[in-house]
């Protein structure tokens, strides 16, 4: 069984984020992390390769300056080796084109069974780029899967629904997004960190990947931001200590509301 | 300058057409001159009626979808509608799974970006504008399309006010849902539907949720005692669900429900990210956490620096006593 995962690489979530104001695009300057989403799928996937008793976990990402080190953390957890498109035309890439790019390495993948990703990544937050993916390679796809299991050249996903779940089954190869709900991470391990220094990462460009420089990044986008603005801040009312009154203060608040 | 035409994917659920959905041909109609929508379901005939009163004056159906998941069928059938020369300027979607999934299978056959996230549209000339918040809502971005239309957006829920057009029933058209081959494997066998006790996040006056806070999952009764005394919907924060304490339904925020309740109780939430864009726009805001620096206590309106374990006993006990 081989799995693919698609993992970004972010700037860390507890670092206040900010757009550049020239260029428009979200500053990348500090170090990126594996986006936290990321780790379910690899961790699932790790667990289904184990399970299906052979095989192995590739990794595909697409990062601005060859960064590697979210990558080395998904390597440290235990998959085998990495693909990494990193290429300075993909600045101002929008999530069709990242769609692209991903679709386009994850077909150097050979015998691929199963594409895993997050549902959306926690920096941007589009949430289409898995069915993007999908829809690029012609493959089957499930979202929102909150548990995995393969059964010979089927995948079973209870999918998360608005009203509980569905039970879906679907022919392999297939895309599947999954929740943060679907399997708990392991830490890296000392051995694990140690060996995912020398773990192969290929790194290739736009060019490898067959693609055209105007077909990706700000030429290639399909839309262009036009101002960007500070959103109405909404005040912050009074904070008190607890000193055995705030059962008070809330029932009165309350009461004037005429909500009791 | 309005647009000439735009289509507004519907969801229904049992009948009774989201309010999401009315949301958005309200807002549609006040965009274009033409407002149709799209549907996929056995009971077209049953909403046509609702989505006529909010402005749709046609719903193509792809009937019902026997199992599938909709991405491809559904985007596969509005595809062939555009390439059938019945193109709209823009196709408009809740940010929901049913969104999402469409939209983005769309946007492939399209060749067309989809702008997903957003809380306004508005047209500036003959384009198209959308406002997506992000950092937690601190930040406006309006962004434009710059390639040729259909153009793809999602909205996220509880972004306009649905009025209704007073319209009559939207005209019913079946149209073919073309063959997704292998790409269309993936099928429902059995669906679960988890029940939930109370009003509903959406329509409720006040909304009572939990978060990491409470410490353990046994503890999240307290937050259902207390939405009972206050006849309020019971909700979560992304942690205590992935946490497989309560079911995704009870989520509120940028991956759950957006809710704006005349009071919102956010009890052991720090106020992470991913949950304030879900319910900032809540008139009235109370939070209780033990750690005065939490987000949460910069969008509250009363903020109580103390620990849940002793303050919701006390005001489920001081209620239940009024």
């Amino acid at each position: 069984m081989n799995v693919v995962v698609c993992v970004k690489q972010i700037p860390d979530p507890a670092d206040p984020g900010a757009l550049d104001p020239t260029t428009k695009t979200l500053k990348r300057d500090g170090k990126l992390i594996l986006d936290e989403s990321d780790s379910y799928g690899v961790e699932m996937a790790l667990q289904l390769v184990t399970t299906a008793g052979g095989g192995e976990v590739t990794l595909v990402s697409m990062a601005p300056n060859g960064e590697v080190s979210g990558l080395r953390t998904a390597l440290a957890m235990g998959a085998a080796k990495a693909i990494l498109v990193s290429d300075g035309a993909l600045a101002g890439s929008d999530a069709l084109t990242t769609a692209k790019v991903l679709a386009k390495a994850i077909q150097r993948v050979e015998g691929a069974d199963l594409v895993l990703t997050a549902t959306e990544s926690s920096d941007g937050y589009t949430g289409t780029v898995p069915e993007q993916i999908a829809g690029l390679l012609d493959l089957p796809s499930v979202t929102f899967a909150k548990s995995i299991s393969v059964e010979g050249s089927t995948v079973k996903i209870q999918r998360q629904t608005e009203a509980g779940y569905d039970d879906v089954e679907c022919p392999l190869p297939a895309l599947v997004s999954v929740t943060a709900g679907v399997v708990e991470p392991r830490y890296p391990s000392f051995k694990g960190i140690m060996a995912a220094k020398s773990k192969p990462v290929d790194t290739l460009t736009v060019a490898d990947l067959g693609l055209d420089a105007s077909q990706v990044g700000w030429a290639g986008a399909g839309q262009q931001i036009v101002s960007i603005a500070q959103a109405p801040a909404r005040e912050a009312g009074e904070v008190f200590e607890d000193d055995g009154t705030a059962v008070e203060k809330i029932i009165a608040f309350l009461d004037d509301l005429k909500v009791l | 300058m309005a647009l000439s035409k735009i289509w507004v994917l519907a969801e229904a659920t049992d009948g009774k057409v989201t309010t999401t959905t009315l949301e958005l041909l309200t807002k549609a109609r006040s965009l274009a001159d033409t407002v149709e929508a799209i549907y996929s379901g056995g009971d077209a005939d049953a909403v046509a009626g609702q989505l006529g009163e909010y402005g749709a004056s046609k719903v193509y159906t792809t009937g019902d979808l026997a199992g599938a998941l909709p991405g491809v069928p559904v985007s596969g059938a509005i595809a062939a509608l555009v390439d059938g020369g019945n193109a709209p300027d823009a196709i408009i979607a809740a940010t929901s799974y049913y969104g999402r999934d469409i939209s983005g299978r769309l946007s492939v056959k399209l060749d067309r970006t989809v702008i997903t996230n957003n809380t306004d549209l508005e047209v500036d000339g003959s384009s198209l504008v959308t406002t997506e918040p992000v950092f937690g809502g601190t930040t406006d971005v309006k962004t434009t399309f710059t390639a040729a239309g259909p153009h793809l957006v999602l909205v996220r829920p509880k972004s306009f006010v649905a009025e209704s057009a007073g319209g009559g029933a939207a005209a019913v058209e079946t149209i073919a849902v073309p063959d997704g081959g292998k790409s269309a494997g993936a099928k429902v066998i059995t669906r679960h539907v988890e029940e939930r006790e109370g009003p509903s996040l959406d329509e409720a006056a006040v909304v009572v949720s939990g978060g990491r806070g409470l410490g353990e999952q046994e503890k999240y009764a307290l937050i259902e005692e207390l939405a009972k005394l206050l006849a309020a919907a019971p909700g979560a924060s992304r942690a205590i669900v992935d946490a497989g304490w309560v079911p995704y339904s009870y989520q509120v925020g940028q991956t759950g429900k957006v809710v704006k309740p005349t009071v919102y109780i956010a009890a052991g939430i720090s106020g992470a990210t991913q949950h304030m864009v879900g319910m900032k726009g809540s008139k009235n805001i109370i939070a209780i956490n033990k750690d005065a620096e939490a987000p949460i206590f910069a969008v509250s309106d009363l903020g109580i620096v103390g620990d849940v374990h002793k303050v919701l006993p006390q005001l489920i006990e001081a209620l239940k006593a009024r």
